[in-house]
């Protein structure tokens, strides 16, 4: 019996170890804490602040971040809602209409509600922070991650103005050549900051680590009650498959 | 069985019953007096647990449709309803969504139990075919409720396979205007599949298991050893190596459940979108009709049959190489169904038949899975030979089967079940 249950549990394991499938190669990656209520809070700063001029978050409402980051009804209402026609209990609509959008900048920005499982965190956080000045292009800025994007980059005022230099650095580069004496790679594709913005270098990783993380608690907001319910519910059926096991072992003492 | 009167309870409610609904016949004949054989390995659990997520997926579909708005306008913002303002709605949802995936993996593994043990052999032809017809309906099913989301890849999925139907010679593009009933998947496609997805097919799928279960209790179970326990009965008639379904096989059964469950909540809990295999990540975007994706894969429990259709890159007799795909894809499903034809073995089990059986049935397995991988991925030339030469052994197995079945030399079958 023991063997068969091995045996049952082998057969499904392809299909839960599916889950852990890595992404493309990212040059930044982060690791989403939805724990951390003070990150949370932060982003949904960052967010409203810096985002939510252009972006919407069309299926998360304000009084469910509230309630989830523990952010009070009268904090929200006075500092995160800024447009009038919105209340605590609406969703993040946003003033800009898409055709308006359309034709300020090409396309309409996205809204952002599943952009963190649409395209991953990883990937939130190395756009955010790969932006970097090219004269070439419309908004004199352009991106790592996503070449020739419409946006221009929000964030300067507290990065300052990034831009390819010829530096060292820890990070593979392609077609960079390896330092041997000091293990880094010489290459012009580095990016830096070379004007600073009102934030230091990790000052700003950090805001946009928060920002991410606000981003992917929208995409998601069950996923804090889903890991809370997880132990309770496999504790449950734990202890109900030994039960079963003990009754079907004593059913079927006299079957040889 | 085999009685004319009917077994009643001696007096009370049940016999009042009884005298008007043969429900204590029913019981007996179905649970407390089906004699199964007592030798069941861990294959047989995946019958019992098809049919828990089929009433998983009746009862967590019921409450979808309740907050599901079946237009193209609503369904997509009405399934993030769900998932966040409706009450325990996420959990629903993951549970119907996870379901969807668990219920091919383990029809996958009760359809292999089958080939193992030689299941769909005489007398067993028409368990086989309902279970496959089951199959086909889930397939169906399956892909029709794909669309309801309405996010990229529910729509551009459904466009890849509807235009399938355009690849038949002359009525093909009218066919395919048919099915979608727009010339192109739109709101009018969602509200048909959705009208079949929750009434239409989930009633054709209860109704063939219920005949799959009816003709499975008037043969009897088949067993790892593929031996008929009716021949050995003992001196009441009952089967020496059979023992009353209920109560040994629900008690063992459930412990095969609480297994189940484990696996499968520590997936709804944790890992809804099973590595964007489940739920595809294309799929948190609307569907947008004039953004086609980089990349379309159709769900993991197609690729195997995808990957065939891809496969079929040369024109044969005048034909297309997309409908020459679609005659492969749809014969690789319909092979399965004369299946119990083209097994001309005279022992049922894998234990007894020759080795040549066993290489095969490994081939197909091993070749089946390499498939189901290769459909996920995009197509390359190497990849292409590699689906090519497992759709010719997925083939080979079933074609070559009356011919190798017949000359290998076949094991004695023990008299007795050997546990």
């Amino acid at each position: 019996m023991k063997k068969q249950l091995f045996a049952l549990l082998f057969a499904l394991v392809p299909f839960t170890a599916m889950a852990a499938g890595g992404g493309a190669s990212l040059p930044h990656s982060m690791e989403p804490d939805l724990h951390d209520k003070a990150s949370l809070q932060n982003g949904m700063k960052l967010f409203v602040n810096y985002c939510m001029g252009c972006h919407s978050l069309e299926h998360q409402r304000f009084s469910r971040a509230a309630e989830d980051l523990n952010i009070p009804q009268d904090l929200v209402e006075e500092n995160l809602i800024f447009s009038s026609g919105l209340r605590f209990n609406d969703q993040m609509h946003i003033a800009m209409g898409s055709d308006d959008a359309e034709g300020w900048f090409g396309a309409p920005p996205p809204d952002l509600t599943l952009e963190a499982r649409l395209r991953g965190t990883d990937w939130i956080y190395s756009y955010l922070l790969t932006f970097y000045r090219d004269p070439s292009r419309p908004n004199g800025v352009n991106n790592e991650v996503f070449p020739s994007v419409g946006m221009p980059n929000v964030l300067e005022p507290l990065q300052g103005v990034q831009e390819h230099v010829c530096a060292e650095t820890d990070r593979q580069v392609e077609g960079a050549e390896l330092d041997p004496l000091t293990g880094k790679y010489q290459s012009c594709d580095v990016l830096q900051v070379t004007q600073p913005g009102a934030m230091e270098p990790d000052e700003f990783e950090d805001a946009v680590y928060d920002l991410t993380n606000f981003l992917a608690y929208v995409g998601e907001p069950s996923k804090l009650h889903a890991q809370a319910l997880g132990p309770k519910v496999l504790i449950f059926i734990v202890i109900f498959g030994v039960l079963a096991y003990l009754l079907k072992r004593e059913y079927w003492r006299d079957i040889h | 069985m085999g009685n004319p009167n009917k077994v009643k309870a001696d007096s009370g409610f049940m016999r009042w019953v009884d005298d008007r609904f043969p429900a204590t016949q029913m019981w007996q004949e179905h649970l407390s007096k089906y004699y199964a054989p007592k030798n069941f390995n861990v294959w047989y659990f995946f019958g019992s647990l098809a049919l828990l997520v089929l009433v998983n997926q009746i009862l967590t579909g019921i409450w979808l449709t309740m907050s599901y708005n079946p237009t193209a306008e609503g369904a997509f913002a009405s399934v993030e309803y769900i998932m966040r303002d409706v009450e325990w709605g996420w959990l629903i949802r993951y549970l119907h969504s996870t379901g969807a995936s668990a219920f091919f993996v383990v029809v996958y593994l009760h359809m292999f139990r089958g080939l193992l043990y030689g299941s769909y052999k005489a007398p067993r032809e028409l368990v086989w075919i309902f279970g496959m017809a089951i199959y086909l309906a889930l397939m169906a099913e399956a892909f029709m409720g794909y669309l309801l989301p309405w996010g990229q890849m529910s729509y551009w999925g459904a466009q890849v396979i509807i235009s399938l139907f355009s690849a038949i010679p002359s009525i093909g593009p009218d066919l395919a205007q048919w099915v979608r009933g727009d010339y192109l998947i739109s709101g009018i496609t969602l509200n048909r599949f959705f009208a079949l997805h929750v009434v239409a097919l989930p009633i054709v799928i209860l109704a063939l298991v219920v005949l799959h279960i009816i003709a499975l209790h008037e043969v009897g179970s088949n067993n790892p050893d593929g031996i008929d326990i009716k021949k050995k009965k003992d001196e009441t008639g009952k089967p020496l190596d059979g023992i009353p379904f209920h109560p040994y096989y629900t008690v063992k059964d459930i412990v095969g459940v609480a297994v189940f469950l484990f696996v499968f909540m520590v997936v709804v809990l944790y890992f809804p979108e099973g590595g964007g295999y489940f739920i595809e990540k294309p799929n948190f975007e609307p569907a947008n009709p004039l953004k086609t994706p980089d990349h379309i894969a159709p769900v993991w429990y197609f690729t195997p049959f995808y990957a065939m259709l891809r496969a079929i890159t040369f024109t044969l007799f005048g034909l297309d190489a997309k409908f020459l795909g679609v005659i492969v894809m749809g014969g690789a499903i319909a092979i399965l169904f004369v299946l119990p034809w083209l097994d001309r073995s005279p022992v049922r089990s894998i234990r007894y038949k020759g080795w040549i059986s066993k290489v095969m049935l490994a081939l197909f397995a091993i070749s089946f899975a390499i498939l189901g991988v290769l459909g996920v991925l995009p197509a390359t030339e190497g990849r292409t030979m590699l689906a090519q030469l497992c759709t010719a052994v997925y083939f080979a197995f079933f074609l070559l089967m009356p011919f190798y079945t017949r000359l290998e030399k076949t094991k004695p079958v023990p008299e007795r079940v050997t546990g």
